[in-house]
């Protein structure tokens, strides 16, 4: 269903993706993994067109991206950013119900809100939250609302930056669950970013690494342990030793 | 070093700050070019400019009133003292009231504007920029520029001259106070001159300096948020810029508004 092809972007000198090639099949929960700064959010701002790549293809069901309606494109896709980014100058409910109150989906408040407030107990929150502001929220619940707004327009394909990290193990299972629910009920196609193993084998059917610019291994899940490659391994185990250098 | 390489040192160290800047200028002209563009064509958010109007228009009335009444009293003092060195205190009223109305009025509520407003934007935009929101804007189908500049630059662009207006009034009433308390001006007189004196083009060219300057400053605040560098010291980065731009471009528009208004 995504498609990318020798993806390309450098800042300056700083050459992050040399030549991405990745597919998604439609339906698919693929997560990338990948040491910290080694392009995983680029990459994922390169499909939504939040930054341009320098050279390189990206197609949904065989259009290229960046082609043709910008609002129908985006209409499709739900991502939940890396630090929430939610709005902190609306409330909670006004945050989830954001798509739903302007633009081509808006409906009467009144609507929106029970929709934000439904997608709200999805997520586990209680309606009281809705009447709050972001920075009223601690970082678990920040993260929730982030996953609500990213589901409140019933998208079909669903980007996951780092939804667990910064989290206690206990929230991080919860939302690992829950986005591995979301995936299933709505049979959405979903992309997520982690370094949490955990994460990984709770949320993934395939498995990408990203390493160095290109993806260094992709494999199903069950074949992360066996994988043979030295690269997945050592994340996988997370040694100190091995092909990926500590110091970066 | 010879004396033909210690030149070029010195163009080069004065010619790159020069092409900085007019890079800059051209990114601001295109950057209020596209905003243009996007006033005119759907959406629009009414409820984003509802609360720009009060936030930039009916929040900086206080901060506008103070600092015309103090400028106005202080005109006057000023006046009546310059005055009687050739015995023209008696003009005290009609130069206070072109003094407010042509100049000073429009300037200050610009550079309070810029302090106030300006800075309160950048920062607030540089900050979504750095947390993302404004790419979280882009993914739930707002375009940025629709929902945070032009709700901003057009709230400016409407209430800047009615806080120059007001400042103006203001600052009168100050040169009023001052002029009857303490200078022995006769109030009904003091009132008449100054209604009698100001002209038609007096006010306009109060009003629309007052439009320009609230459009520099919303523009400036917009265009440094959004262009913000990553992280805290983006923001703070981008807050100063603005503030700095805002200003010296009121200050030099004021002048070739003055010089194309009142030049013989
Ligand atoms: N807008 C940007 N400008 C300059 N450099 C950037 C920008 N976005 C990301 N980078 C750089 O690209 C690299 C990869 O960043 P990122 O994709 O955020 O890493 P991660 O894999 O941890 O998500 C980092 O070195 C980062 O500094
Ligand atoms: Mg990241």
């Amino acid at each position: 269903m995504i498609e990318l092809r020798g993806i390309h972007k450098a800042f300056g000198e700083n050459r992050v993706l040399q030549g991405v090639d990745l597919d998604i099949p439609r339906g698919e929960s693929l997560v990338v993994i990948g040491g910290s700064g080694t392009g995983k959010s680029v990459m994922l701002k390169c499909i939504l067109g939040l930054v341009a790549p320098d050279a390189g293809v990206i197609t949904v069901d065989g259009q290229e991206a960046g082609k043709g309606d910008r609002d129908a494109f985006l209409a499709r896709f739900g991502m939940l950013f890396q630090g929430g980014a939610l709005f902190d100058s609306l409330h909670v409910w006004e945050n989830v119900a954001f798509r739903l109150l302007r633009g081509t989906l808006k409906r009467p408040r009144e609507e929106a809100r029970e929709i934000a407030i439904d997608k709200l107990r999805r997520v586990g929150l209680k309606p009281q939250v809705a009447d709050l502001y972001p920075a009223e929220l601690s970082g678990g619940m920040q993260k929730r609302v982030g996953l609500a707004r990213a589901i409140a327009a019933e998208p079909e394909i669903i980007f996951f930056d780092e939804p667990t990290t910064g989290l206690d193990p206990i929230m991080a299972g919860v939302i690992n669950d829950l986005i591995r629910e979301i995936v299933v009920e709505m049979g959405a196609t979903a992309m997520t970013i982690t370094h949490d193993m955990t994460s990984v084998r709770a949320i993934a059917d395939k498995v990408a690494m990203l390493h160095d610019g290109v993806i260094q291994w992709t494999g199903p899940v069950a074949e992360l342990d066996t994988s043979g490659d030295p690269y997945v391994d050592q994340f996988v185990h997370g040694r100190a030793e091995g092909p990926i250098e500590a110091v970066r | 070093m010879s004396l033909q390489s210690l030149t070029a040192a010195a163009l080069a160290g004065t010619g790159r700050p020069v092409l900085i800047w007019l890079a800059s200028v051209g990114r601001i002209t295109l950057f209020f070019a596209r905003t243009l563009g996007h006033m005119v064509r759907p959406p629009f958010y009414p409820r984003e400019f509802l609360q720009s109007l009060i936030g930039i228009g009916y929040l900086s009335l206080p901060v506008v009133g103070l600092t015309a009444l103090f400028t106005g009293g202080a005109l006057a003092l000023q006046i009546f003292a310059g005055g009687s060195r050739f015995n023209a205190e008696a003009v005290v009223p009609q130069i206070v009231a072109i003094g407010m109305v042509r100049e000073l009025g429009p300037v200050l509520v610009g550079l309070m504007i810029a302090a106030r407003v300006t800075s309160s934007i950048a920062a607030e935009i540089a900050t979504m920029k750095v947390t993302e929101q404004i790419d979280a804007l882009v993914t739930l189908s707002t375009h940025p520029v629709k929902y945070l500049v032009v709700p901003r630059v057009l709230a400016a662009l409407i209430t800047v001259p009615l806080l120059v207006a007001v400042g103006d009034i203001i600052g009168i009433f100050g040169g009023y106070l001052v002029g009857t308390l303490r200078l022995g001006f006769n109030p009904a007189t003091y009132l008449q001159s100054t209604v009698n004196f100001l002209e038609f083009w007096d006010i306009a060219s109060s009003l629309i300096k007052g439009a320009a300057f609230g459009g520099i400053a919303a523009l400036m605040g917009c265009f440094y948020g959004m262009n913000s560098a990553r992280g805290a010291q983006g923001v703070g980065r981008a807050t100063k810029a603005s503030v700095v731009a805002a200003a010296v471009l009121i200050l030099a528009a004021n002048f070739l508004l003055t010089q194309a208004f009142f030049s013989v």
